[in-house]
């Protein structure tokens, strides 16, 4: 170490032998650390997989066989396509529910000292952040392709290109990674696990009052209007699109954003994290308070 | 460098909403030495030991661990700490091993050396024959080991323990105890807080009582137990007519006035030697044949303590009776 008079903070770096670039490794390698405690977590807990995984498929055979055959939103009689309008939207929601899985998971470690522990030591202090960002994606993918398998027993097909369709996909999980970060920031703000199972009461109408399983024209104005704004409709309609589903040309665009859900379904996530990534690093940062 | 203590807080303060958590608490720690902060729930042991581990920030004062200001060279402390908070912050679905490795990786070992640490610290906190379960399914004890083994991965200068044993059945504190003295034995630094006396009195070459967020006693186990004042004799009869009998065999014994709880027919007397005291009323007990339901030696306990000590009148009393 030099004697030369710095400031405390060029000392600092010397000693810790740190530059940026360094830390920008260090912060993804111990990233990937927790991505794998994550999968660790996947392995060791099959059930809670299979049950996490379960909800969004028997979902989706509930509205596809029961209610479905009662729905008419093609026009061309009750049950028609159905499958086809639902499953974008079973796509959608699935995402859109997994932020109580971030927020549970977030809560927990908060909860069970984890976090504190993680913040007493040198490893990165974006690691836990974006580890759980990385890994929620994966497991979002992991879900995709799941409920796509399912989709495909029962007569779901894209019609998009494969291109398109991929397209569809890569919408879905950036949704999903917007939502990463309203799950961390819930997360941090609820004071332990049982609240957070509460967070259904905040999902549901997020999931429902949208485009997911009924189209915004056949509800009331108001709330119809609510459901065409939810950035969860917007990615659904866009991947209906995407996926050129048919049937759904009739449905004239009632509501100006329906007109542009592909523009949409990019813009409103990236406005959801601009709003809440800086709030999940000021509830981060007033830990330490 | 070496010659500075491993910690040294100066005036801590720290404020929430509505109440004062610290409101000046001063600590030095010597290297190689085990320290306890004892005190009362609410005392502000969990506060100083969060802002020494840098978890949060003090509202006013300084505080230096291993050298470094816990503060503006956050990074360089948590270099040289190891923290086991009140929770036992293992991953429950990860095995002890897989624990190990994966905190060893986070404090940048390569994975190889990860797992060679993991097995020394496995073998170290007697978990070898558990390295393949999850925690899930192990004793509180076995728990805190390897929440323990957690926080030594890179041997640390000073180690911080809040509250090790709370919520611990006695076979696991006893076990707890032997890892901490192991550790303080290979010259590791120990902080520890505990509201309980006899923990404090097994483990620490020195005690700081804070209570209400400031500094009210430090001193050597001894001296503290000097200061709370001595043992109690206490005994129990069967009969309670016998009482008055029993009362006027201690004054005799013992010299001194017994206090009577009238309820239980138990007398309580305070001693300085408690075994002789002990021996010689239970001697004249057997040579009167009396009949007594109990008789033992207690210590007093915290609360009684910080009566003792806050109550100086209180402590003259007792002088004069004796």
């Amino acid at each position: 170490m030099t004697t030369t008079p710095t400031t405390t903070q060029k000392a600092h770096h010397k000693a810790t032998g740190e530059t940026s670039r360094s830390r920008m490794l260090w912060g993804i390698r111990d990233c990937w650390t927790i991505v794998l405690q994550e999968f660790t977590h996947l392995f060791r807990q099959p059930s809670t997989f299979a049950w996490q995984i379960g909800f969004p498929v028997v979902m989706v055979l509930m509205f596809v066989y029961v209610f479905g055959s009662a729905m008419d939103v093609t026009g061309q009689g009750a049950g028609e396509g159905y499958v086809d309008f639902a499953m974008p939207g079973m796509f959608a929601m699935t995402m859109a529910l997994g932020f109580m899985d971030t927020a549970y998971a977030v809560t927990h470690n908060k909860e069970k000292g984890f976090t504190d522990r993680f913040r007493s030591m040198p490893m990165s202090s974006s690691a836990p952040v974006t580890g759980r960002a990385v890994s929620d994606v994966i497991r979002a993918g992991i879900d995709l392709v799941v409920i796509a398998g399912v989709a495909l027993l029962i007569g779901w097909r894209s019609g998009g290109s494969l291109g398109a369709t991929l397209a569809a996909f890569a919408l879905l999980l950036w949704l999903r990674l917007a939502l990463i970060f309203v799950g961390i920031f819930l997360g941090l703000c609820i004071r332990n696990t049982e609240t957070a199972g509460m967070l259904f009461a905040v999902a549901f109408p997020l999931g429902f009052i949208s485009s997911v399983f009924t189209p915004p024209e056949m509800m009331p104005g108001w709330l119809g209007a609510i459901a065409a704004w939810n950035p969860v409709s917007s990615t659904a309609t866009a991947i209906r699109e995407l996926f050129n589903t048919p049937g759904i040309e009739y449905l004239e665009p009632a509501y100006w954003i329906d007109g542009h859900a592909l523009a949409a379904a990019i813009i409103w996530p990236a406005v959801v994290m601009a709003i809440f990534v800086p709030l999940a690093v000021r509830q981060f940062k007033s830990l330490s308070r | 460098m070496t010659e500075q203590p491993a910690v040294v807080a100066q005036g801590l303060i720290k404020r929430y909403k509505s109440s004062t958590a610290l409101d000046g608490v001063d600590l030095e720690v010597p290297r190689g030495t085990v320290h306890g902060l004892l005190g009362p729930n609410g005392a502000g042991k969990t506060t100083t030991v969060r802002i020494l581990t840098t978890l949060t920030h003090a509202d006013g004062g300084s505080a230096r661990v291993a050298g470094w200001d816990v503060q503006t060279q956050a990074r360089e402390v948590r270099r040289r700490i190891g923290l086991t908070g009140q929770q036992t912050a293992v991953d429950d679905l990860m095995t002890a091993r897989q624990n190990l490795t994966m905190f060893g990786r986070l404090f940048r070992l390569s994975t190889a050396d990860a797992q060679r640490r993991a097995d020394e610290l496995l073998n170290t906190f007697g978990l070898t024959d558990a390295s393949g379960r999850t925690p899930k399914k192990f004793s509180g004890g076995m728990r805190r080991r390897l929440d323990l083994a957690a926080s030594m991965i890179l041997a640390p200068e000073v180690l911080f323990l809040d509250e090790p044993t709370t919520g611990l059945d006695p076979a696991g504190r006893r076990e707890v105890w032997e890892a901490i003295r192991h550790l303080a034995a290979q010259g590791t630094t120990v902080l520890l807080t505990t509201h309980y006396l006899d923990e404090a009195d097994k483990l620490c070459d020195r005690i700081s009582v804070i209570n209400h967020g400031k500094n009210f006693v430090e001193d050597t186990p001894a001296g503290l137990k000097r200061r709370i004042g001595d043992e109690w004799l206490e005994l129990v009869a069967t009969d309670p007519s016998e009482v008055e009998q029993l009362e006027q065999l201690i004054r005799r014994v013992l010299g001194a006035e017994p206090v009577l709880e009238d309820a239980e027919a138990r007398l309580s007397v305070s001693v300085k030697d408690g075994v002789a005291a002990l021996t010689a009323v239970a001697a004249e007990i057997s040579a009167q044949q009396l009949d007594i339901a109990d008789i033992g030696l207690r210590r007093p306990t915290l609360d009684e303590a910080f009566l003792h000590l806050t109550a100086p009148a209180a402590e003259t009393t007792l002088e004069e009776t004796r």
